[in-house]
């Protein structure tokens, strides 16, 4: 079988601009009956699906404090046993009724999100290892060139944490309280994200 | 070669292999100050960079199943049943989804948006002179086919000014958001006009770190693909990261 190289290169980033929303979430800004009257990503999962139900709340904040009102917020996340809605994940097929994926404007008010969704299960790194559970965030907004990869840790996961292969990893130890949320009540987690400065969340090369 | 052996059946190996590494200096750096936005809005610390796990790997299916009939008509789908079509210049815009391989990506989400022909977006925060449409949302969003195709008929957007220099006026553009197989892939980026005499003034083009790179961004117009008396028809092909090897072939 021939290893194919990369002769193509991705195409380059530009930023998404103050108005993302018309294209992402066209109903949460107004625009009524938009593709029928539901946005991509509203929801993560079903009634019926298992698993522990949580509240993931935060904010985008820019370099002097001030919160992101024109933002978007993408969340990716596998199920309860720690297996992803993928064809691509092939250890077996996660629950049904769960699409782990969501999506937010960031609120035009206040710049807050918040995502109802299912506490992950552990998933493998690359090397076999299991992962403390994390959500996957993906943010963009005017004034960002290209798309920010970060993930979200829990606070009630310590230990795994503490073995986690990639919070581990980091060279600024320091640095692992910026993914991992804050409990603000049973099941309901904040996690706020700094694009830049004091406290600026680690973003991800992935 | 990686891969998930603890979990891995005989059968169904399942064979991990990451995207190609994203080439940063091909993309706009974070912090381009002629772009103010982006003064307060970039980390200045470095990117952690990690090896692509499922997490990064896999990611949302969008079936043709979610798609209207008009969904990827801007002309028809914001307007009420009778009503004339939108306003401005008819256009087709088309073209293939490929990975960094030059093959075709299936199933990519396109989703665009754009202000009308006259520079103005219908949104809450746009409060540009230029009249707003009422035959015209602006959003458009498709499926690519088998072969990575997609195709969207709409109308061209005006340039319009915007709040950054005194004098700032975006070329016209349209917004593009694709979510290929996998969060890694995730990207988002603006298509122009061939031949806009703004594009070599615009702070946001101008973010990109080598002006050879922003003619990839440069749709053609296409005269074969034209429908005559209807619409003229731009091409604009979008390059998606590729995976090292792909997950099924069969590595025996
Ligand atoms: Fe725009």
């Amino acid at each position: 079988m021939a290893i194919r190289s990369r002769v193509l290169h991705e195409t380059p980033s530009q930023t998404a601009g103050p108005f993302v929303h018309i294209g992402c979430t066209p109903n949460r800004i107004g625009l009524a009956y938009a593709y029928r009257g539901q946005d991509l990503g509203e929801r993560l999962f079903d009634n019926g699906v298992p698993g522990q139900r949580i509240v993931v709340e935060g904010c985008v904040f820019d370099g002097i404090g001030t919160p992101v009102k024109d933002g978007m917020v993408e969340i990716w996340q596998a199920d309860h046993k720690g297996l992803f809605n993928s064809p691509q994940d092939r250890r077996g097929q996660s629950s049904l009724g769960f699409s782990g994926w969501g999506r937010q404007a960031t609120d035009p008010e206040t710049g807050e999100f918040s995502f109802r969704t299912i506490k992950p299960g552990e998933t493998p790194f690359v090397d076999g290892r299991m992962q403390a559970p994390f959500i996957s965030f993906w943010i963009v907004a005017r004034g960002v060139n290209l798309g920010l990869h970060t993930r979200m840790y829990f606070p009630d996961e310590a230990e795994r944490n503490r073995q986690d292969p990639v919070l581990s990893k980091l060279e600024h130890a320091c640095r692992i309280q910026t993914l991992i949320a804050s409990c603000v009540s049973d099941n309901h987690y904040r996690f706020d994200i700094r694009l830049q400065g004091e406290g600026e969340t680690v973003f991800f090369d992935v | 070669m990686i891969k998930f052996s603890k979990l891995a059946t005989k059968e169904q190996e399942p064979v991990v292999e990451g995207f190609f590494h994203r080439e940063f200096h091909r993309h706009p750096p974070a912090y381009t100050p002629r772009y103010k936005s982006s003064v307060v809005r970039s980390p200045k610390l470095a990117l952690v960079s990690i090896p692509n796990s499922l997490s990064e790997l896999t990611g949302p299916v969008f079936g043709h199943g979610i798609l209207g009939d008009d969904d990827n008509d801007l002309t028809v789908n914001y307007a009420d049943a009778g009503m004339r079509p939108a306003l401005g210049e008819r256009i087709i815009v088309h073209g293939r989804v490929l990975d960094e391989r030059d093959k075709g990506v299936p199933g990519v989400l396109v989703e665009i948006w754009q202000a009308n022909a006259g520079g103005r977006y219908r949104h809450f925060k746009d409060g540009y002179l230029a009249p707003l449409d009422e035959s015209f949302g602006g959003f458009g969003r498709t499926v690519t086919d088998a072969e990575g195709g997609y195709e969207f008929r709409t109308v061209r957007p005006g340039p319009y000014p915007w709040p950054n220099g005194i004098n700032d006026w975006r070329p016209s553009h349209i917004h593009f958001s694709l979510f290929g197989a996998g969060l890694a892939q995730r990207l988002i980026t603006q298509m122009y006009f061939e031949g806009d005499p703004l594009i070599p003034h615009c702070p946001i083009v101008n973010s990109i770190p080598e002006p050879s790179l922003v003619d990839s961004l440069v749709a053609r117009l296409d005269l074969a693909n034209t429908v005559p008396m209807d619409a003229r028809a731009y091409r604009f092909d979008i390059v998606l990261r590729g995976r090292r090897s792909s997950q099924f072939e069969n590595r025996s």
